[in-house]
């Protein structure tokens, strides 16, 4: 929690994403009542991408969302569904389906290990391990659709499957960039650039 | 990105990944025009979009994204004027473990799509295209978009496109990290901002009922692609490079247990999986010796090394006759794999060699089953989750020939009851992986 304070309200990340943690002392105030205009002008211009049914926005504004505040929480879903003149529901079934989306705040950096076949006949179980490991997240507490976090709320580790690499296995996500053929010294390194 | 090497094999054709395999070749459309960009486009408009069509149906193209279809057949569902609106969906969904080409596509030639994409829907008298694509591939939309703004600021995109009175606009749509959206039925729920589940064919056959109900063609990346080289080439000459039924080069993605893992363009049918693995991807490590390989996608059914195949073939007297193929001398296309009881499905071929243990191999694509089905069918929902658990547990105490047959039972009650394409795809694996190595799997009959 202590930690978490020091991350005062949205802090871009290295990869350009605006993170914040609804928790943090002082911001009381819900996802919709920080929206700014930057990301409104990206909600209205990704809506005229689908000028036959404006439903078809919704993953795309979930993603905007996502990408602005780190994660999706109730005022967002509510948000997005006026926005659409939609039910909430049929926006909050589609983050408890896709893998993508969370509830939950992330870490400051995101490691998204392959796990499928090709990766896992590479090594990426010992991959996934040590990153575990080296931050200090249970592989296996990830809440209810968040992601495993680490206490000290830097990293976010889940294995992920295929990402569609396989000729270069195993690879990992470090946020947006793909590392691939990664060894147990290059998850030293990952973890030291960004400690 | 790297497994794209720059200098391809003397058996590689490259026609789609011509460009994209140059370390110097830039995403830009400048790049582009300046290496025969756009020619095929302003071509398409000098021809009737019924020829067009043609073209595509004699190349003998097949659908490069698993099923293999005939993409001009599948066109020719399409009625250009049926006063309806048409869409045109290209599946870059990518998700069938071992599949890697399209990524190459997306992120280092996209013009090459869009180009592909302006044919199409000039010739299928389409207006409104989207790209469905993973969002895993982080940086797509970037360059995609970019490259959809500098075709737009040329006249390539919008308005009366070349200045021929057409209309077109394309945009770049993410998934959200779910494989099934790559079923064609599924990416067009998802498209409409719904739960990706899966429509009932008959009657939902997109070329019939498809995106928003309208007629709609659902090709994937590199098959689209494919249409400017037929222009190119001509449907005769780029026909000619492929097998009877089945035309021009494709991409086959080699990963697992060899020297040199990456995706490799060949004309359809001139290699086999023995030169493939041995000549091509430089073989297994020292001292291993071939045992398994998954040849088309996780979902295809594995083949053993010392398999030996009867393939119909045609003799010199022109009688048909059962021909004896061992595993490694089979030529690598969609009929042989067929014929060997496998696919050759999105050509992510999996090697696998004598240090790996099947039953752990088999419960690392069944927990990817499991964590993947969309829970629409209850066999599927709960079949795909009872295999994972008990292959699992087959690793934690030992397998048993009763598990191997509870294992093998219930894939049986999965393949052939769900509404798409997964419960085939979930049971497959389980299904070979078990007739094809009884042993690891607490058989007591060795395998014949």
């Amino acid at each position: 929690m202590d930690q978490r304070a020091h991350n005062t309200i949205e802090q871009p990340s290295s990869h350009g994403e605006l993170l914040s943690h609804d928790d943090v002392l002082g911001s009381t105030l819900s996802q919709a009542e920080r929206i700014t205009s930057e990301l409104l002008d990206k909600v209205e211009e990704a809506i005229t991408h689908y000028p036959v049914s404006k439903r078809s926005a919704a993953l795309p504004l979930l993603h905007l969302w996502q990408n602005h505040f780190g994660f999706i929480d109730e005022s967002g879903v509510e948000w997005i569904a006026a926005k659409l003149d939609l039910n909430s529901i049929s926006i909050l079934e589609l983050i408890t389906f896709y893998p993508w989306f969370r509830q939950k705040a992330p870490g400051k950096t995101i490691i998204r290990v392959c796990r499928t076949l090709s990766c896992a006949l590479a090594g990426s179980y010992e991959i996934h391990e040590k990153f575990c490991k080296s931050t200090g997240i249970d592989p296996t507490c990830e809440g209810h659709h968040g992601i495993p976090t680490s206490p000290d709320a830097k990293f976010s580790v889940e294995f992920v499957e295929c990402l569609a690499s396989c000729g270069s296995a195993p690879v990992c996500l470090v946020n947006k960039d793909l590392v691939e053929r990664v060894s147990l010294q290059d998850v030293e390194d990952i973890i030291k650039k960004n400690s | 990105m790297s497994s794209l090497i720059e200098h391809p094999h003397p058996k590689e054709r490259r026609i789609i990944f011509e460009n994209a395999g140059k370390s110097d070749y830039t995403p830009d459309i400048e790049n582009y025009l300046a290496h025969g960009g756009y020619v095929e486009a302003r071509k398409a408009f000098t021809m009737t979009p019924e020829a067009i069509v043609n073209e595509v149906k004699a190349s003998n193209l097949r659908g490069r994204g698993g099923a293999a279809f005939p993409t001009g057949v599948k066109w020719g569902f399409i009625r250009r004027d049926d006063g309806k609106p048409h869409y045109l969906c290209v599946n870059g969904d990518e998700s069938e473990p071992g599949t890697f080409k399209d990524r190459y596509i997306l992120h280092r030639d996209p013009h090459q799509l869009l180009e592909g994409m302006i044919i199409t829907c000039y010739a299928l008298n389409i207006h409104l295209a989207y790209i469905y694509v993973r969002c895993e591939y982080t940086h797509a939309k970037e360059i995609m978009e970019k490259a959809i703004q500098e075709a737009r600021d040329r006249g390539f995109l919008g308005k009366n496109i070349f200045g021929m009175g057409f209309d077109l606009d394309i945009y770049f749509h993410e998934g959200a990290g779910a494989y099934i959206c790559g079923e064609e039925t599924s990416l067009l729920e998802s498209l409409e901002g719904k739960r990706p589940y899966p429509r009932i064919k008959p009657p939902y056959f997109p070329a019939v009922l498809g995106l928003y109900m309208a007629p709609t063609i659902v090709n994937n990346v590199e098959t689209i692609c494919h249409v400017k080289h037929i222009l190119r080439l001509g449907s005769a000459e780029y026909a000619a490079m492929g097998t009877t039924g089945d035309g021009g080069t494709r991409v086959l993605c080699v990963s697992g247990d060899v020297m040199k893992p990456g995706p490799y363009e060949l004309a359809v049918g001139s290699v086999t999986l023995g030169e493939l693995i041995f000549d091509i991807c430089g073989g297994l490590r020292p001292g291993r010796s071939l045992k398994a390989i998954i040849p088309g996608g996780s979902s295809s059914k594995v083949l053993r090394a010392n398999e030996i195949f009867k393939i119909k073939s045609k003799a010199d007297d022109g009688t048909v006759i059962d021909k004896e193929v061992p595993l490694l001398d089979m030529v690598m296309d969609a009929a042989n794999l067929a014929a060997a009881g496998s696919m050759i499905g999105s050509a992510g071929v999996i090697v696998m060699d004598d240090s790996r243990n099947m039953l752990w191999a088999l419960n690392n694509l069944n927990q990817f089953y499991a964590h993947e089905s969309c829970g629409q069918c209850t066999p599927c929902r709960e079949g795909v989750l009872w295999m994972s658990k008990l292959s699992t547990r087959m690793i934690a105490e030992g397998a048993q020939e009763s598990d191997s047959i509870s294992l093998h039972n219930i894939a049986d009650h999965i393949a052939g009851q769900t509404v798409c394409a997964f419960g085939e795809a979930a049971s497959w694996p389980t299904q070979s992986f078990i007739d094809k190595f009884p042993e690891e799997f607490g058989a007591q009959i060795a395998h014949q």
